[in-house]
């Protein structure tokens, strides 16, 4: 285990890795954890191994907090997704650090991915008070009725993060999630999971309500097949499926008809809107129009 | 029903006494109705107009062709059960063929073809549609058992609309949003219902078709002939081979061709548990999957709804098309303050409903399309009353052949009962009541489906509160069942996902 | 439903519905608190279901068995500046013998003329079954004194008319006075004496749907024998959705209060297909007891001979020539 500031010759305080569960950081309740180490092999941690169990407390939790984060005003969400990105900048160095051990790369390329990954969630922030405009649309159709379609949060979504990119790909796969409302159940990268706790206590101290986001350290093989079953998911997130796993989550999913986004991508290119429109739902209001 | 009915109740009460209303005027002798009740003669559409064939083939690469193993089925007019045609039943090697035509079409004419020329394609068939309108409907009504004044007022002219409107997006996708140069998918294979033959072609053929895909479309066994017909129309419109492919035939056909590795895409319109299979189906092969599912959605009415049109809206919600429809009222929720004064109209109003022959004019009721949707549909009746709902009808005589069944309300219906929770998919109401309108909003909501719902009352920001809450993919306000091909239409939940209509039914067909 | 709650209220409290349901002294606010907890109508839905019944195919027996209900129930009308004696003596013949040629036409149900030509008309129908109606109250404006309203009503009714075609006063309507509306009509039916009131509403000044509901009630409310929807002379005269909605307004009315009152259409209805489709309205909406001329009338002049023209063609099969009946 690298201690953080060798150099000083004092004995550092080391973190505890925790679930992260409706604002709330349990252990897991099966009280498992699991090694996590460096990609060349060193112990970094023992991060919580979550149970499913844990996965259903993590909806539970998510479900009650969507309602009230879905009815909070666009403008508020991106105020307050906006405040997170403002903290993960104030936390850069340990991020970077943290990402180096995770995935091995200079402090460099970390730093780099940590600012990226910040510059991403801050092109999220503004997206809520904007994506009702490019993805809704007042329908003319034939008839004395005024017609207009709104897109609206789908609710529940379950994310497997991608196993590779531990900061920068997290963010990628969640804020789309929680910038459009919907409340989210994360599964970590299972084996550079660190980043993401972190980044938990970020929201912790943010102005996000608990339970919109929940982030669950494990095995994704055992996660990700009680989450895509999970007839209270309204949405599964595969991207950080093995893709010898995909097949069977899908099935897994097409039990309560789930959303079921797949889409591999390059964390470093720009972002599109794609992502946020997989977990949008399209309402279309009719009404007439008359004396 | 209107023809056997005696008309409205006579008035309860007597007139009052006293000064009040004059006696009723002293009318001249002579002056008096004339002799006898109002019966509407027979207005029976004339069928002339249509020439249904003995036999049809399979429509694959721009030709007609039998089923390669010659396997047909019959399908019948709902109304009578009499045979109206013996239809090609695909099997494996027509659905290899059909994908086979479809991806060539892809490749060397369709795909490469520039959008303004898929629009003038898509323009002559919108415009076929409308020169053979009636014939269109004639044909569906025979086929389907709708009545004629559905058939003809809102199956057809929708769409022909629907080609209309996608028309005009194939030479336009770079403004649709979805990137500055979106792609299609390929070869779509579409699986369509029994309840709008052609129109549900139509919603899926003409934004597949405009995004540059090609499609093979499996039409419902028991309503392959508007699909043939349409062609026909593509046939005539020029349309090149390959690029709409029709493969009549029953369940295992439309298996066998969502599970083909050749689809890029696949689109299903029908029921959440063939969808659900559908889904697992196409797991794992990155084919691109839109589901139009099933529905049980509530039209709320509260106390202060236009009360007479609210009653419209519940009529047209859970009897247009037999409520054979994924988006029908099929729970009516009553405001209890208001309940009693609105199923006396509705109850009234009914009465006014005339079953019987599809091609009559004046036909309100028609046939249930098949014997399976009708034993359904009574099965799941017979559950209300064995759960101890109650259940009414309108005196309704029914014919002696065909498969038929009375406008049915079940009131004392609570949210436990199985007519409250299955789609029925037949002329079945099922009414309960609520207090306030987060009542209302949870009941409404506590489905596992979510495809439509609807809300009637006077107040304006009471509508948009609810909008807001129901978590259904098309909330009607003070109307129901509407339908546009500008408007994105499809549900929440176990309703199914994406959206077929206006810009957004786009996004179904486009590599976006 | 809320109407019944609304009069309830209104007639337990003070000023309330003393002597209701007819006639009897209404203050303004208890008015205002019936007709304003009618139900509302949207006018979207009312002119779909209004399209929907006109889609009605009627063919055979069912169209003939219309086409000489729907002349049994006109109120043959002139109503011109330019009327004589001449014209109105020729109209009343039209009314009794429709079509010389077949006997087997029914008479019409009234003829309707301006006050000063009622006389002519009684004398020239006496002896038949045709009633006459007489137009009153500064018809068609109504932009009278009470007592000048009244007058013209005496006049009319002392001439000999069987009814009396009322208009309201639309300005005090839509100014909310509905008191005033109200004691007018309940003292023009008093000066009626036995004639027959039938009051207009003159609903294309009304606009709204609402209005109409509203104007109906507040008519039977007031002692109407029948509700009409127009003068004539202003445009838009009767729509199928306002009928639909004052065929409504008497459907519930009978409900609540076990009397019928009659609804006229009145201006425009000029062919056959026309008048058929008021009657499907009538038979669907109000039901088929108001398929009869003391509940249901239809003032037009021109709409006869077509009526006559689409009865020879479905006895004959044969087009009839316009010129195969009397003009007058």
């Amino acid at each position: 285990m690298p201690d953080t500031k060798p150099a000083d010759g004092r004995l550092c305080v080391r973190k505890t890795y925790k679930l992260f569960i409706g604002g709330a950081f349990p252990r897991s309740e099966s009280g498992r954890s699991y090694p996590v180490r460096t990609p060349g092999g060193d112990l970094l941690a023992h991060a919580a191994r979550a149970s499913r169990k844990d996965a259903r407390d993590a909806v539970v939790a998510a479900r009650a907090a969507a309602a009230k984060w879905t009815a909070a005003t666009a403008y508020n969400r991106g105020q307050v997704l906006y405040r997170v990105a403002e903290m993960l900048e104030g936390r850069a160095a340990q991020f970077a650090a943290e990402v180096a051990d995770a995935e091995g790369t200079s402090g460099k390329a970390a730093a780099r991915a940590v600012a990226a990954a910040i510059d991403r969630w801050v092109w999220y922030a503004g997206w809520p008070d904007k994506v009702a405009q490019v993805a809704g649309s007042a329908n003319p159709v034939a008839g004395p009725y005024f017609n207009f379609s709104v897109p609206e949060p789908t609710g529940v979504v379950a994310v497997l993060a991608p196993a590779g990119s531990s900061l920068l790909g997290l963010v990628s796969v969640l804020a789309p999630v929680i910038a459009t409302g919907n409340a989210a159940v994360v599964v970590a990268s299972e084996q550079r999971p660190l980043p993401a706790v972190t980044l938990t206590e970020v929201l912790a101290t943010s102005d996000v309500p608990g339970g919109v986001v929940n982030l669950l350290t494990g095995l994704t093989a055992e996660l990700a097949p009680v989450l895509a079953a999970h007839r209270d998911v309204d949405a599964i997130d595969l991207t950080g499926a093995a893709p010898a796993d995909r097949a069977e989550l899908e099935r897994l999913a097409a039990g309560s008809v789930k959303r079921v986004l797949i889409a591999d991508e390059d964390w470093a290119a720009p972002p599109r809107p794609q992502r946020m429109l997989s977990f949008l739902e399209t309402k279309t209001v009719w009404h007439p129009v008359g004396l | 029903m209107a023809a056997k009915a005696s008309g409205r109740a006579a008035p309860a009460k007597a007139a009052p006494p006293g000064r009040g209303q004059a006696p009723a005027p002293a009318v001249p002798a002579g002056m008096t109705a004339p002799q006898g009740r109002w019966d509407y003669a027979a207005a029976p559409e004339s069928t002339e107009i249509v020439s249904i064939a003995s036999e049809y083939g399979l429509f694959i690469d721009g030709e007609s062709a039998p089923a390669a193993d010659g396997k047909q089925l019959i399908t019948l007019n709902p109304a009578t059960e009499a045979p109206l045609a013996k239809v090609a039943l695909a099997g494996q090697a027509d659905v290899d063929r059909a994908v086979a035509a479809a991806r060539a079409a892809y490749e060397q004419t369709w795909g490469p073809m520039p959008g303004a020329e898929r629009a003038k394609y898509l323009y002559r068939i919108a415009r076929a549609l409308q020169e053979r309108a009636r014939e269109f409907a004639v044909l569906e009504s025979l086929d389907n058992g709708k009545p004629i004044k559905e058939s003809r007022d809102t199956d057809i002219p929708l769409a022909a609309a629907h080609f209309f409107y996608y028309a005009g997006w194939a030479d336009k996708l770079e403004y649709a949003g979805f990137g500055p140069d979106p792609r299609p998918l390929g070869v779509a294979g579409q699986v369509i219902p029994w309840n709008f033959p052609l129109l549900m072609a139509a919603w899926k053929l003409a934004p597949a078709l405009a995004a540059g895909n090609t499609c093979v479309l499996k039409p419902a066994e028991t309503t392959p002939l508007t699909a043939l017909l349409l062609a026909e129309v593509c046939q005539q419109a020029g349309l090149p081979p390959g690029v709409v492919n029709v493969l009549t035939g029953a369940g295992e056909t439309g298996a066998a061709l969502v599970a083909h590795p050749g689809l890029d895409k696949v689109a299903f319109t029908g029921s959440t548990a063939v969808g659900k299979e559908i889904s697992r189906a196409v797991a794992g092969t990155g084919k691109r999957l839109t589901l139009e599912l099933g529905g049980k959605a509530a039209n709320i009415v509260f106390d202060d709804a236009p009360v007479d049109q609210a009653v419209e809206g519940i009529v047209n919600g859970i009897f247009f098309n037999q409520g054979q429809v994924c988006c029908a009222g099929s729970r009516l929720l009553l405001q209890e303050s208001a309940a009693d004064a609105v199923l006396d109209r509705l109850r009234a109003r009914l009465s006014t409903l005339r079953l019987g022959d599809p091609l009559d004019k004046n036909t309100d009721i028609g046939a249930i399309n098949s014997a399976e949707q009708l034993g359904r549909i009574r099965e799941l009746s017979d559950s209300g009353d064995a759960e101890g709902a109650e259940r009414w009808s309108p005196p309704c005589e029914l014919p002696s052949r065909g498969f038929w069944f009375p406008p049915t309300i079940f009131t004392g219906v609570s949210q436990s009962h199985r007519i409250a929770r299955e789609e029925i998919f037949g002329p079945v109401l099922s009414v309960l009541t609520f207090r306030t309108p987060q009542e209302a909003v949870t009941k409404a909501n506590n489905t596992p489906y979510g495809l439509s719902a609807g809300v009637w009352t006077e107040k304006g920001s009471r509508i948009l509160w609810m909008s807001q809450r129901l978590r259904a993919g098309v909330v009607w306000a003070n109307t129901f069942n509407r339908f546009d091909p500008a408007s994105p239409f499809g549900g929440y939940g176990e309703s199914g996902f994406g959206r077929e209509g206006g810009r957004h039914g786009l996004a179904a067909y486009l590599d976006a | 439903m809320a109407i019944e709650q609304a009069i309830e209220q209104a007639a337990d409290g003070p000023g309330g519905l003393r002597g209701w349901p007819a006639g009897g002294a209404m203050s303004g606010t208890a008015l205002r608190r019936v007709l304003h907890g009618l139900d509302g109508v949207d006018e979207v839905g009312a002119v779909a279901r209004a399209a929907a019944l006109a889609t009605r195919s009627i063919k055979k027996d069912a169209k003939l068995w219309a086409l000489d209900a729907a002349v049994r129930m006109i109120d043959l009308t002139t109503l011109e500046g330019a009327d004589t004696p001449g014209k109105v003596r020729a109209m009343c013949a039209k009314a009794r013998r429709p079509d010389p040629a077949d006997p087997a036409v029914p008479p019409v149900a009234a003829v309707c003329v301006y006050p000063d030509l009622v006389a002519v008309a009684v004398a020239e129908l006496a002896g038949s079954t045709v009633g006459v109606a007489s137009v009153a109250t500064a018809f068609p404006s109504g932009r009278a004194s009470l007592a000048v309203k009244l007058a013209d009503t005496a006049d009319a009714v002392a001439a000999g008319a069987t009814e009396v075609d009322m208009v309201i006063d639309r300005g005090a309507f839509l100014a909310g006075r509905y008191g005033q509306v109200y004691e007018e009509i309940v003292a023009v039916r008093e000066a009626c004496g036995d004639a027959h009131l039938k009051v207009i509403l003159e609903t294309g000044e009304l606009v709204t749907l609402d209005n109409v509901a509203r104007a109906s009630w507040l008519a039977m409310l007031a002692g109407a024998d029948f509700i009409k929807t127009s003068t004539g002379k202003v445009s838009p005269a009767s729509t199928p959705p306002v009928a639909l909605v004052m065929l409504t307004a008497v459907r519930d009315y009978a409900q609540m209060t076990g009397h019928r009152v009659g609804v006229k259409v009145a201006g425009g209805i000029r062919t056959a297909k026309d008048a058929v489709r008021y009657l499907v309205l009538v038979n669907e909406t109000a039901g088929a007891d108001w398929l009869t001329p003391d509940l249901f009338r239809i003032g037009a002049s021109s709409l006869l001979n077509d009526l006559l023209m689409q009865r020879a063609k479905q006895l004959t099969g044969v087009y009839a020539d316009p010129d195969d009946f009397t003009v007058d």
